[in-house]
C-alpha cells in the first residue's frame, strides 16, 4: 500500500507552485528596497510624511495600510475576471474604502486615543496611491497568492520608510522612542536641546530626502529612476 | 465677512494642503517637472475640490449624520450613518471628475487636451478626499465650506506652480547624481514648507 501511494503527492508537488517559490518570495521582498513604494515607487507619500512625528501612529498607520494592500489585492484579484475594465477603478476603490472603514472602525472602539492623532489619515488610505497601483500594477494580473504577497510585501516597504522616519523624528525631536525617555537628563543639563524642526512637517521631507540620496549611493541602479 | 476671509488666508497659506499636511503629494512630486503641466492640473484641482467639498458637505449634512434622515421620516431621527461616510465621499468624489470629465470633453475640447490624464487622476488626489474628510472633522458649515475648499484649492496650486518653477531651474545645476530628481524634490519641498511656516499666526 504505502510503495503505491508515495509517488502521488509528489507528482501534485511538481504541478502546484510552492507557496514560498523563489518567485514569491522576490515579490514579497522587493517591495523593501529595490522596488520600495516609497522611495523609487514614489506613491503613497502624502500619509508617510504626515504621521511620522512619534514611532507609534506610524507603526498602527504601516499595519493598517499592510492590512488594506494585502486584502484589497487578494479581493481584486479573486474578481479580475469579472471586472469590466471601463468600471475598475469604481470597483477598486468601493473594496478599498470597505477595508478602510474596517480599520478605522477598530481603531476607534480599540484605540481611540491613536485614532484621533492619525485624525484624517487612515481615511486617507483609501486614496494612498500604493494601494491603487499595485492594484493597478499586480493585482489585475496576478493569481490571489502572489497577489496577497505582494500586498503585504509592499505594506511593510512603506512601513519600513515611516519607522525610519519616525525614529528619526521622534528621538531627535521630544528625546523619547515609544513614549519612553531615550536621552538621558545630564545631557539636558549639560544645555542639550530637543531639535525643534523634527516636530514641524518640512523635517519628514529632509529625512526621506537623504534616505533617498543615501539609498541611491549604496544601490546605483537606481540613480535616474525618476 | 472677516472670519470667511481669515478661514480663506489660513488655508492657502497657513495650512496649506501640501506644506502643512502633505495631501496630494504624489501628483505634487510627479506632475511638477514643467510650469505648464503643473498650471493645468493645479486649475484642475481648485475646480474639482470646489465641486465635491461642497457636495459632501450636503451628503454628510442631509444622509449621513445623526438625525439627518429625519426629513424622510421622523423614526429615522436616530439613525447615524457616519461610518458610510469614506465610501460616500469617494464615490461622490469619483462621480463628479467622471461628469466633468465628460463635460469638458464636449464642449471645451482645447481645455480636455490639455489637463489630458490629470483629470481621471484627480480621483485619488489626497489632497480632494483630505479637504472633505477636514470638513466633517471640523464641522464647518456650507459657507464655511465653500471657502475653505477653494482655499485648499488655490493652496494647491501655488504649491505646485512654485515647485515647478523651481525645478525648471535645477536642470541645469550640478546635482549630486544619487540625489538628482525625488531626492532634491523632496528637500526642496521641505525648504519651501519651512517658508511658508512663517505664515503661522498671521490674523486678518
Amino acid at each position: 500500500m504505502a510503495v503505491e501511494t508515495a509517488p502521488a503527492p509528489v507528482i501534485e508537488k511538481q504541478k502546484k507552485e510552492p507557496l514560498f517559490s523563489k518567485k514569491n518570495i522576490r515579490t514579497l521582498r522587493d517591495p523593501l528596497d529595490d522596488n520600495n513604494p516609497i522611495t523609487v515607487q514614489v506613491l503613497g507619500i502624502c500619509s508617510a510624511l504626515a504621521v511620522t512625528v512619534q514611532v507609534k501612529p506610524a507603526l498602527i498607520m504601516a499595519l493598517g495600510v499592510t492590512f488594506v494592500a494585502a486584502f484589497s489585492n487578494l479581493i481584486i484579484s479573486l474578481l479580475r475576471h469579472s471586472i469590466p475594465t471601463r468600471v475598475r477603478i469604481i470597483v477598486q476603490l468601493i473594496v478599498i474604502a470597505t477595508l478602510v472603514t474596517i480599520v478605522d472602525q477598530v481603531l476607534r472602539a480599540y484605540m481611540f486615543d491613536v485614532s484621533k492623532k492619525l485624525s484624517v489619515f487612515v481615511g486617507l488610505i483609501i486614496t494612498n496611491c500604493i494601494i491603487m497601483g499595485r492594484l493597478e500594477a499586480f493585482a489585475l494580473a496576478n493569481k490571489p497568492w502572489p497577489s496577497f504577497l505582494d500586498g503585504i510585501g509592499n505594506g511593510v516597504g512603506y512601513g519600513l520608510i515611516l519607522v525610519v522616519v519616525a525614529v528619526f523624528r521622534e528621538v531627535l525631536g521630544s528625546g523619547t522612542l515609544l513614549g519612553y525617555q531615550v536621552i538621558p537628563q545630564w545631557l539636558y543639563d549639560m544645555g542639550y536641546e530637543n531639535n525643534g524642526l523634527m516636530v514641524l512637517p518640512p523635517a519628514a521631507l529632509f529625512i526621506i530626502g537623504l534616505y533617498i540620496w543615501a539609498q541611491r549611493s549604496w544601490n546605483k541602479k537606481l540613480v535616474n529612476v525618476s | 465677512m472677516e472670519h470667511l476671509l481669515n478661514l480663506l488666508i489660513k488655508a492657502i497659506f497657513v495650512e496649506n494642503v501640501i506644506f502643512a499636511f502633505f495631501l496630494g503629494m504624489c501628483s505634487f512630486l510627479a506632475v511638477s517637472k514643467k510650469i505648464k503641466t503643473a498650471f493645468g492640473l493645479g486649475l484642475a484641482v481648485i475646480f474639482v475640490m470646489v465641486l465635491t467639498t461642497p457636495l459632501n458637505y450636503l451628503v454628510l449634512t442631509y444622509l449621513l449624520k445623526e438625525g439627518a434622515l429625519s426629513w424622510i421620516h421622523p423614526a429615522l431621527a436616530k439613525v447615524d450613518l457616519t461610518f458610510l461616510a469614506f465610501i460616500l465621499f469617494i464615490s461622490v468624489i469619483a462621480g463628479a471628475v467622471q461628469i466633468v470629465e465628460m463635460v469638458v470633453e464636449k464642449f471645451t475640447p482645447a481645455l480636455y487636451n490639455s489637463l489630458g490624464i490629470f483629470l481621471p487622476l484627480i480621483t485619488v488626489n489626497c489632497s480632494i478626499l483630505g479637504t472633505s474628510l477636514f470638513m466633517q472633522e471640523r464641522e464647518y458649515n456650507f459657507v464655511e465650506t465653500a471657502v475653505f475648499s477653494l482655499g485648499s484649492g488655490i493652496g494647491f496650486f501655488l504649491a505646485i506652480v512654485l515647485l515647478a518653477a523651481i525645478r525648471e531651474r535645477l536642470r541645469y545645476a550640478n546635482v549630486p547624481e544619487p540625489l538628482q530628481g525625488l531626492g532634491l524634490a523632496m528637500i526642496i519641498t521641505g525648504l519651501m514648507g519651512m517658508a511658508f511656516l512663517s505664515f503661522s499666526g498671521i490674523q486678518l
